[in-house]
């Protein structure tokens, strides 16, 4: 594999996905990204100076809503799925930082 | 000998728009509210929502753009910002980073030391947060998501800036030109405009910058000042101890006047940005941005200039009074009113401002009529009202926005112009005081005015008191 | 003749003329249901009592002349990633597992105006990702024609459940071929519309600048007529693209006289099984036996789609997954210290292997250091892509080639290799990453008696020629 994938960077990689693996789903997703990101090397053979990337197919632009409101209360319903709540919002485990 | 620094200080400056809805979704930005009754599916981040641009952040991104003589990017495109954080409800916040709508402008300051130009080094569109209410008996937080999706501009500033002083000037100047321009109310204390400082110092003379910390949770003036007072005085501290400052964003507790510094294990400030798939880029055309620039409004130095010229008042006076745009407008429309500006600048510049201080409010919360001022000018042009009994009347205007005319006629307020009432009170007065007359005929020109004071004070401030004068000479001088 | 033998427009013919009642249709499905379903299990919800009433307010309208539409009454199945009002709605993970949306999809909605029975959510791969249903946290789907073989993914409970009669048509969801090829593998009919052709708001996002919704039917005009239906320029979703013509029933006429098919080279090469290719080819000839001009030629860079693929939707998918944390709905871990710890239990144990995979990697490359590399390479490599494929629709009117390089592959085969799984793809993602419009109908069986399924695309905007070219090929009967 061209494409070694370290222990910090998979432990880093966790972090930003906010995911947590076991030693052996580490093992496993170093090898599996490994593979992966070989493969993806193959777009290097591409030359791609001087091409725009590409985001949207179609060149549409300035989609747009007018300013008014159109939303009333709807409370009830953004809350009803909530795995917790208290008094109207939606409950979390505590997020002050510490100094 | 000890060595002199210099601090570098460039400044972010979130800034709430007023549009009516939310930046990406129909509902309502209104300030207040119970928790989540001003949410739906978009700014709560529910699966399968979509965000759809609101046209009028747009405009009054462009706007402001355009008053702080920037260039705007004509291709201009939407990012996400991926971070996690409950107050952003998608775990990623849409902002521009690649192509932020404007670039490259200016706005000039005035200090102590003179005029300055701060660079502005972009401003760009992005959604706010929700808010978070800490419970600290159960040790929890309650996420709310009325502010979430509400409209900002990020203006990002070059490090122009060297001392609080340029800092609470710039920060002045933006809030006027956003206010005049009606973009927001910037109010510092309820976080429709909030600062982040980024500084750094340096040794006097060098060129290079010192690695720069970011600060954030400054909610005044004051704590903005104390803010930078600190920590310029943490880095230089670190420094001459040998240690270097971390580039880091710490937070400012103003009770504490000290900074503690915001890093986390999981915070690895990688924000893995990347063009927003769901929103199309905006195309601003040159019409569009003519439009806008012909419909700016006249703004705080233009005003200032036209109050000097055209009502001849005084550059300090017609500073303060353009110095809210709030102000402006009521100056304005009191002067068209009552034909009088001078006499409008006049109860603006002493009695209002000394109100305003008694009351520790802002210019902003000036809540009476320009109809109860104008009318209160005219009361006294025409002799109605003595100015004693006005400036007592105009607090009545100040704080319950009274009727001056209809107030005088239920409190009996109007001047006492009968010669003969007041020459009879008067005589009376010379009477029962023999000393000041006598102080009087020996010199003392100041017994005078006591004998005036005593009139008034028995007229209950009602008396003319220019007749009062004559009479109170004339007597004086009879005898 | 039995109820379920009927296409989605012959129940709907029949339902006008009052000849069979709503009611009696959804029975009829929700029976079948009961049959089929200890095996192939085509459905994570089965909406029996919501389905009957339905039933009946839809039979009351039709009777009171306020609903006369082709599909009224018709008994429709929707993909799980479909939001649906009261209806649960999985994405078949385990991270959804309690989810009931408070709004309905737009492409659902505008089929509920038409007078559609929704029966139930159809199992999907996990958040769309994966080619055989076999990542569902649910429980595999079975191919009804061998149960011991896949049905194809990720729209892989909607195809299964056209091709069991589990219902008359069914909604699915295409990023990189979750409609064409589980069409393909269950011998049904598939269509992936012009991306921003079909609103996705209330579509669960996998990667969004590839998702489109599309119909699976038994036949091309069953298709044609639900597209019709779903098809909506919407306001709500800022990359719907506002069409004049959406009427895509009228181009069911058996006519490719002077059609110009090309067939890409690069489709034929390598990996391609020889009965599929066969199959297909065979195809191409009895279309150009009635009148289409077909020929092979070079596409170029069909080999970097793959890599390009996902690399995007790997992207994208990191961050529109990243809701899905624990605060707003769904599944919160039980044991947690503090909110970061919440977070990462909620999602490793709410999310399965494969889409773990894809957000990792979806992280990785837009990660400090690597978005040029590997995120803007991708982006350049899709706009030489659709280059391509603008070159070759100057000559063609249609493209046509396999939906995949085999048939169904037996379960449990493909996810012990994730990168061959993934190669499986590459007939299909051209087309998201291109946006172009393309369609899946069967082109007969192999020798294990699967079914093949023929791919025809078009250019952007074209839905009528590959509409046209799948009904006069479906017209020889020769594809069943």
């Amino acid at each position: 594999m061209a494409n070694m994938i370290s222990n910090e960077t998979i432990e880093y990689v966790g972090i930003l996905a906010k995911l947590e693996l076991s030693d052996e789903e580490k093992e496993e997703a170093k090898r599996d990204m490994g593979r992966m990101l070989d493969y993806i090397d193959k777009l290097n053979e591409l030359d791609t100076e001087g091409v725009e990337p590409m985001s949207h197919v179609f060149s549409m632009n300035n989609v747009f809503r007018e300013d008014a409101v159109v939303n009333g209360d709807d409370r009830e319903n953004i809350l009803a799925n909530a795995p917790e709540q208290k008094d109207g919002a939606f409950k979390v485990p505590g997020t002050m930082e510490q100094g | 000998m000890s060595r002199q620094y210099e601090t570098v200080i460039g400044l972010e400056v979130h800034v709430e728009l007023a549009t009516k809805t939310k930046i990406f979704c129909g509902c309502s930005t209104e300030f207040g509210g119970e928790p989540n009754t001003h949410t739906c599916p978009v700014c709560t981040g529910m699966p399968g929502s979509l965000p759809v641009l609101n046209k009028q952040v747009v405009e009054y991104a462009l706007a402001v753009g355009l008053a702080a003589n920037c260039e705007i990017n004509q291709y201009c495109k939407f990012d996400r910002k991926n971070y996690f954080y409950p107050d952003n409800p998608q775990n990623y916040q849409i902002s521009q980073l690649y192509l932020p709508i404007c670039h490259d402008g200016w706005v000039e300051i005035e200090t102590g030391a003179g005029k300055k130009r701060i660079g502005i080094h972009e401003i760009h569109m992005e959604e706010d947060a929700g808010k978070l209410i800490h419970d600290e008996w159960e040790d929890c937080s309650l996420v709310d998501y009325n502010r979430s999706g509400v409209p900002l501009i990020e203006i990002v500033s070059e490090p122009d800036m060297r001392n609080a002083e340029e800092v609470i000037a710039y920060l002045d100047k933006l809030r006027m030109m956003i206010q005049y321009l009606g973009a927001s109310d910037c109010k510092l204390q309820e976080g429709s405009m909030r600062a982040d400082v980024n500084l750094s110092v340096r040794e006097v003379g060098s060129d290079a910058f010192g690695t720069r910390t970011e600060m954030k949770n400054l909610n005044s003036f004051k704590a903005i000042a104390r803010a930078i007072e600190g920590e310029r005085k943490r880095q230089i501290e670190r420094i001459e101890e040998g240690k270097k400052v971390i580039q880091e964003t710490r937070r400012w507790d103003d009770n504490k006047e000290s900074s503690y510094a915001m890093r986390s294990k999981e915070d690895a400030q990688d924000y893995r940005y990347f063009p927003d798939p769901d929103l199309m880029p905006v195309v601003i055309s040159h019409e569009w941005i003519e439009r806008v620039r012909s419909r700016q409004p006249e703004l705080q130095p233009e005003k200032m200039e036209r109050y000097e010229k055209e009502f001849q008042i005084p550059e300090y006076d017609a500073k303060i009074l353009t110095s809210s745009k709030h102000m402006a407008d009521v100056f304005e429309e009191t002067a068209a009113l009552c034909g009088r500006p001078k006499e409008a600048s006049n109860w603006l510049m002493v009695e209002t401002m000394r109100l305003l201080k008694e009351k520790e409010q802002d210019p902003e919360d000036i809540a009476f009529s320009p109809e109860n001022l104008a009318k209160l000018i005219r009361l006294v042009d025409k002799g109605t009202i003595n100015r004693t009994v006005a400036k007592t009347v105009f607090e009545e205007i100040f704080i319950h926005d009274v009727d001056p005319e209809q107030y005088v006629e239920e409190k009996g307020l109007r001047m006492v112009s009968d010669e003969g009432a007041l020459q009879k009170t008067i005589e009376e007065i010379i009477a029962a005081n023999p000393q000041s007359v006598e102080d009087y005929r020996s010199g003392k020109e100041k017994a005078m005015g006591y004998l005036v004071g005593q009139t008034m004070r028995a007229m209950k401030g009602k008396a003319d008191p220019g007749l009062v004068n004559k009479i109170v000479k004339e007597l004086l001088t009879k005898q | 003749m039995s109820i379920l033998e009927l296409s989605a427009l012959e129940l709907g013919k029949k339902i006008r003329k009052k000849e069979i009642s709503a009611v009696e249709a959804a029975e009829a499905v929700l029976k079948q249901i009961k049959e089929k379903e200890p095996v192939i299990h085509a459905y994570v919800t089965v909406d029996e009592e919501g389905a009957l009433k339905r039933a009946e307010k839809v039979q009351a309208m039709i009777e009171d002349g306020t609903l006369a539409n082709p599909l009224a009454g018709v008994p429709v199945a929707v993909k799980d990633n479909l939001c649906t009002k009261g209806l649960l709605t999985t994405c078949s993970s385990h991270i959804l597992y309690n989810f009931v949306p408070a709004y309905t999809a737009q492409a659902v909605e505008n089929l509920e105006r038409a007078g559609a029975v929704i029966i139930g959510k159809t199992n999907m791969d996990e958040f769309a990702m994966g080619s055989t249903t076999e990542t569902s946290a649910f429980g595999v789907t079975r191919n009804p024609w061998n149960p011991d073989h896949v049905p194809g993914g990720s729209s892989g409970g909607s195809c299964a459940a056209v091709a069991a009669d589990e219902c008359f048509y069914a909604l699915g969801s295409d990023t990189g071929g979750s409609i064409r090829q589980p069409s393909s593998f269950c011998g049904v009919t598939g269509i992936k519309p012009t991306y921003g052709t079909v609103s996705r708001y209330g579509l669960i996002a996998y990667g969004s600048s590839l998702d489109q919704i599309g119909p699976i039917g038994k036949n091309v005009s069953d298709c044609a007529a639900v597209l019709e239906t779903i098809a909506s320029y919407d306001k709500k979703d800022s990359t719907s693209v506002p069409r004049k013509d959406l009427h895509f029933t009228e181009a069911l006429a058996d006519d490719v006289k002077g059609m110009k098919i090309g067939i890409p080279r690069d489709y034929l090469g390598e990996g391609l099984d020889e009965e599929v290719k066969a199959a297909v080819l065979k195809a191409a000839k009895v279309l150009e036996e009635k009148g289409a001009i077909v020929e092979e030629f070079d596409l170029s860079l069909t080999e970097y789609a793959i890599p390009a693929y996902y690399v995007i939707a790997s992207a994208e998918a990191s961050s529109n997954l990243s809701r899905f944390d624990g605060v707003k709905y769904g599944l919160r871990a039980k044991e947690y210290e503090g909110l970061h710890q919440m977070y990462k239990r909620s999602r490793s144990e709410g999310f399965g292997p494969e889409v773990k995979r894809r957000i990792m990697l979806g992280s990785f490359v837009l990660s400090s250091g690597y978005y040029d590399a590997y995120y803007l390479k991708a982006l350049r490599t899709k706009a030489l892509i659709k280059q391509a494929f603008d070159k070759a629709f100057q000559q063609y009117d249609v493209i046509l080639g396999p939906a995949a390089p085999s048939t169904a592959p037996r379960l449990g085969e493909s996810l012990g290799d994730p990168l061959k799984m993934y190669l499986g793809d590459i007939y299909t993602v051209s087309v998201n990453l291109a946006g172009l419009p393309a369609m899946t109908v069967p082109c007969g069986r192999d020798s294990k008696g699967l079914p093949i399924g023929l791919q025809l695309m078009g250019d952007c905007f074209e839905e009528k020629k590959i509409i046209r070219a799948a009904y006069a090929w479906e017209q020889t009967g020769e594809g069943r």
